[in-house]
């Protein structure tokens, strides 16, 4: 296995089956947006904001407005069960924001594993006709850099960036073998996090449904993976690896000190009080 | 000083003695990939650019996993079709090249070789692994080499549009005067991949032989230009290739109506191609190079290359 983190500070570029891993300084911004500008392309993406977590999007829909594929076209899917608490929040030319309704949860384990099966239901109804690709990002977040046609591919995953530096028997994996999420010991190339998942929108609806059935089969024998839907999808990168790989540029935590390798924080997750946003501890 | 102060003193110099060792341990293991580190299996090139800017991968060994890509590819039930052409004397590295191809080319895979030339009956009896496959095609002979080199072009449209549709997956073209060293495998398939040229990896832009004539179809501005191609080895899925043969071949014919030929016949049209049309991946001069017996510092493993030859001996003209 081999981390992102090459010697001296120096990034590693591409996964051991040549991904590409997206760092600052691996592209060039102006020659990637004019190879994409020439496609025309849709970007869906989909947010979750139930409860009260719809406190969030006001600073994502704003700092995405300001940072993320600006100057394609983006289609934000919203889902909520309070659609009256979707702040007004003005979008640029070419992008639009489509509310969709959904039944409350008073659990935020079953609100995070629910997603896959609305993700996979969006698609199928929706997103084949209307987009190119789809990113699925957590709502709890905030763009602070740039977040552009880089990050497009078939695939699409993000190295967690609490574990980008650590070595693979102490990734998170759901380690019992009775949940399908069952990584062994000796297995893994990194730990993804669950907050973004991207890609073609064929490819998403695959990791979707296949995460979704493998949630169900757990359910079913009533055992929650370690990471609820996270750990499902490192189960299925393992197997189905993703054509790209985001360094944790993409997926930060703003509680987090910045560290040399990562020079510039794209995405991160802000600074939350758990017991005022979540319906249960 | 005391007895005892003495001891405390040497007692004190030998912890901090240990302490500083330790530390200096510490440190070195952490910047090396000694110490229980996550940096197993000596993976990543830190010295050679392994990502272009348009985040397309460029294949150097210590990039990749063999085992792993493998594995990927195994489970895809995947036919690569790969041409070569031999006419006049160009027959006699027919032999060399597809014995070395047998024991290293797309090892374990479905590989259907398309032979190109003039003299079937000197093409060589070589003996092909399971599922590995060659068809010989008759062509007419040419008088210029020059020519030769630019007609495939044409042909290798002509073959993926009348015959490969439902045959293969993936398409390499490579010239013929070479022989593999080393793995070329899975590691190489992509979209539509491009081989940096050995003579032109590691040199400034302003020195790659692009056609700077504006007259020619294959004209690249000065200051433009991403790396130097080779000619000598291309390849990617069907319809990518398909759709670089058949704008070269169409480029090269305006040139042709217009009394001019590029610099270097179709390796100038070709890196014109992929100038505007990216390669999805690269390969590293380790995939074509200049002659085994020469080496580079970041080249380390030599999988293709140039036999050498007697120009004067084996070309129709000069």
């Amino acid at each position: 296995m081999q981390s992102p983190q090459g010697l001296n500070g120096k990034v590693i570029a591409v996964t051991p089956w040549l991904a590409p891993i997206v760092w600052e300084g691996t592209f060039d911004s102006f020659l990637i947006d004019s190879i994409y500008q020439q496609q025309n392309i849709t970007i869906a993406t989909t947010v979750f904001a139930l409860g009260k977590y719809t406190t969030f999007l006001k600073a994502f829909l704003e700092s995405a407005e300001q940072n993320y594929f600006v100057g394609f076209r983006v289609h934000y899917y919203l889902f909520t069960d309070h659609p009256e608490q979707v702040p007004a929040v003005k979008l640029g030319e070419g992008r639009q924001l489509t509310v969709l309704k959904v039944a409350s949860s008073n659990r935020w384990q079953e609100i995070t594993l629910r997603r896959m099966e609305k993700l996979e239901k969006l698609i199928e109804s929706r997103l084949v006709n209307e987009a190119d690709y789809v990113f699925s990002l957590d709502v709890d977040t905030k763009f602070y850099g740039r977040w552009g046609a880089e990050s497009l591919g078939r695939l699409i995953g993000v190295i967690h960036p609490g574990y980008y530096q650590t070595s693979r028997k102490r990734f998170p994996y759901e380690r019992r073998p009775e949940s399908q999420a069952y990584i062994p010991a000796a297995e893994g190339d990194y730990y993804y996090g669950g907050a973004v998942i991207g890609g073609f929108v064929k490819d998403v609806y695959k990791v979707a449904k296949t995460c979704r059935e493998q949630l169900d089969i757990d359910a079913a024998k009533s055992i929650e993976a370690a990471w609820q839907e996270e750990s499902h999808l490192n189960k299925y990168f393992l197997y189905n690896k993703p054509s790209k790989v985001l360094s944790p540029e993409y997926l930060w935590q703003d509680f987090k000190p910045n560290t040399n390798e990562v020079k510039i924080i794209r995405f991160s997750q802000v600074i939350k009080n758990y017991a005022a946003v979540r319906p249960n501890p | 000083m005391t007895m005892r102060l003495r001891q405390i003193f040497y007692v004190f110099l030998l912890g901090m003695f240990v302490g500083l060792s330790l530390s200096g341990l510490i440190y070195w293991g952490f910047t090396s990939i000694w110490f229980g580190n996550h940096l197993t299996g000596n993976l990543g090139r830190t010295d050679v650019a392994s990502v272009t800017p348009w985040l397309a991968p460029i294949v150097w060994e210590g990039t990749f996993d063999s085992r792993v890509i493998d594995s990927i590819y195994k489970q895809q039930n995947i036919t690569i079709a790969t041409t070569v052409f031999a006419l006049g004397k160009y027959t006699r590295f027919l032999k060399d090249f597809l014995e070395s191809a047998e024991e290293h080319y797309f090892v374990g895979f479905r590989v259907h070789f398309y032979l190109f030339t003039d003299q079937p009956e000197e093409v060589p009896n070589v003996k092909l692994g399971q599922e590995r496959y060659l068809t010989v095609k008759t062509l007419p002979s040419m008088n210029r080499w020059q020519d030769i080199s630019m007609s495939r072009m044409e042909i290798l449209e002509k073959l993926i549009e009348n015959e490969l549709a439902s045959e293969a997956d993936y398409i390499f073209c490579l010239d013929v005067d070479t022989k593999f060293y080393g793995r070329w495998g899975v590691e190489s398939l992509g979209r539509l991949v491009g081989v940096i040229h050995p003579w032109f990896f590691n040199v400034p832009r302003f020195l790659f032989t692009y056609e700077h004539r504006p007259k020619s179809q294959a004209y690249i501005p000065a200051g433009k230009g991403d790396f130097y191609y080779t000619g000598a080895a291309f390849g990617g899925s069907l319809k990518d290739v398909h759709n670089l043969t058949k704008t070269c071949r169409e480029q090269m014919n305006i040139d042709t109506a217009n009394s001019i030929e590029a610099l270097w016949h179709e390796e100038s049209h070709l890196n014109k191609y992929f100038l505007y049309n990216k390669p999805s991946k690269l390969l590293s001069p380790e995939y074509l190079w200049r002659d085994i017996s020469m080496s580079s510092g970041s080249v380390k493993i030599i999988r293709f290359s140039h036999v050498a030859k007697n120009n004067a001996e084996v070309r129709p003209n000069l």
